[in-house]
């Protein structure tokens, strides 16, 4: 069966492919920032590092939830399937870099506070964070109908923003009536000129990283979408073309 | 609508009445819950009485899971759950309806696992009003979401696997005000407890106005 000649070849554009190279070359230039150029810092030392690349991550985690609720507000407004593949495809990107933001935490949390975990307002409700994305993208892989799928994961992720400020705002309170201030909160007070120009030119390079990952995740969505639709139509013709020929022979002994 | 609430919480509450799988199945399980944290924490050593709030919570929580699984298995024998639909009354009259007859079997069972700490933990009460608030207002919060994610989860083959995930990160503020409210309850610092009864007042009327537009679609395509 040979693939219709409209059939793309990959989801990359040539657009998408300079957008690629520009992070490629963005990243190198980070890391090398982050790991060479910049100054350690009094308190953590070379810990203070794994920021450069930790708070970007979430701040971008953070993007991909909110594109997600607009995604999905969007599609019960407009009914199009453009705002259900953006939340779809934020959603995922999101639930990747939230796990990324623990795990880049913990190897930064063990250095500096000696423990893995701590009961902090930020870790739990990230942890949260991460639970309910996880559950946003459970219910859209349940296997149904692409509207009923489309309608279904719409309303869990209209949910989903205003349950990451609910889990939030409640975790927060709930720690602070046991400890004053929060262990992160000794990061704030002076930051160095090269630590700050590091860490905008790293957001500027994992937001170019999430643009680049999020347009390939659409298309590919996108794909996915059409294949599931185009299926069955080929199905369909393929079984016609299996009951013409086993009635072919009969027709022309008759 | 409040007519359509009125006429489904009875309904519900007429079936629960007459087959009395809450009252059989769910309440047994809670208490069973409260005997098992037993067996896990050494119940001489005080720890259970000073642990009361929040193991109290976690066997609401957890029956809750079964109680709201049950409001919606009542509808999925014979088609019932297309009455349903086509039955004309408002989804948000529907909603509501399921919510009440939710809560008032939480409520039941609030009060046998009240009657459960008391005397097999030995849990010393408090201040009252704070307590019962507390459960009012943290029983509309779970029975509101639980409702609108229940629906969700309704007639699928994952229904038993996935309302947990979905649900219960969803109630950790409810877990978590509720704990805290009966912690103050019991140290007689009732004026730390307000806030957290004020907090799950407000998650239960979000949720309950996120349902009532929710749940119509969401029944439509269960």
């Amino acid at each position: 069966m040979t693939s219709p000649p409209s059939a793309p070849v990959g989801t990359a554009s040539r657009a998408t492919r300079i957008l690629g190279l520009v992070t490629l070359v963005g990243l190198a230039l980070a890391a090398y920032l982050a790991l060479v150029t910049s100054p350690q810092d009094e308190n953590m030392g070379n810990v203070v590092r794994i920021l450069y690349i930790h708070v970007p991550i979430v701040t971008m985690a953070y993007v991909g939830c909110g594109l997600t609720t607009l995604g999905s507000v969007m599609y019960l407004w407009k009914k199009s399937i453009w705002w259900d593949i953006t939340a779809a495809a934020a959603a995922e990107i999101a639930m990747v870099f939230t796990a990324l933001t623990l795990v880049i935490g913990m190897i930064w949390g063990r250095p500096t506070w000696g423990v893995w975990w701590v009961w902090d307002a930020r870790l739990t409700s990230t942890a949260m964070l991460l639970l309910l994305l996880l559950g946003y993208l459970a219910v859209r892989r349940l296997p149904a109908e692409a509207a009923t799928r489309s309608k279904r994961s719409a309303i869990v992720g209209v949910l989903l923003l205003p349950n990451v400020f609910i889990v939030n705002r409640s975790v927060t309170w709930w720690r602070s009536l046991h400890q004053g201030t929060t262990l992160l909160n000794t990061l704030q007070p002076k930051i160095h000129d090269q630590m700050a120009f590091t860490l905008i030119f790293a957001m500027l390079v994992v937001a170019l990283l999430f643009a680049w990952l999020l347009i390939h995740r659409w298309r590919l969505v996108w794909l996915e979408e059409q294949l599931d639709a185009h299926e069955l139509d080929r199905a369909i013709i393929e079984r016609r073309a299996e009951a013409a020929a086993a009635q072919a022979p009969v027709g022309s002994v008759g | 609508m409040l007519r359509d609430a009125l006429l489904i919480a009875g309904k519900d509450l007429r079936i629960e009445a007459r087959s009395r799988v809450a009252l059989n199945q769910v309440a047994p399980f809670a208490l069973l819950v409260l005997i098992l944290f037993a067996f896990a924490l050494d119940p001489d050593s005080g720890v259970l009485d000073r642990a009361t709030p929040g193991l109290y919570w976690i066997a609401v929580l957890f029956s809750a899971l079964l109680a709201i699984q049950r409001a919606f298995a009542i509808e999925a024998s014979d088609g019932n759950r297309d009455a349903l639909r086509l039955s004309g009354l408002d989804p948000a009259g529907i909603y509501l309806g399921k919510v009440a007859a939710v809560a008032a079997q939480l409520t039941v069972l609030e009060v046998l696992l009240g009657l459960g700490v008391v005397l097999l933990y030995g849990s010393h009460s408090g201040n009252w009003p704070l307590l019962i608030a507390t459960c009012l207002a943290a029983t509309a919060g779970i029975a509101a979401a639980g409702t609108l994610y229940g629906v969700l989860a309704a007639g699928l083959r994952v229904r038993e696997t996935l309302l947990p995930l979905l649900l219960l990160p969803v109630l950790a503020p409810v877990l978590i005000g509720s704990t805290r409210a009966f912690e103050a309850a019991r140290s007689n610092t009732t004026a730390e407890g307000w806030p957290w009864v004020a907090l799950l007042a407000v998650f239960a009327l979000t949720y309950i106005i996120f349902g009532v537009f929710g749940f119509g679609p969401l029944l439509e395509e269960s």
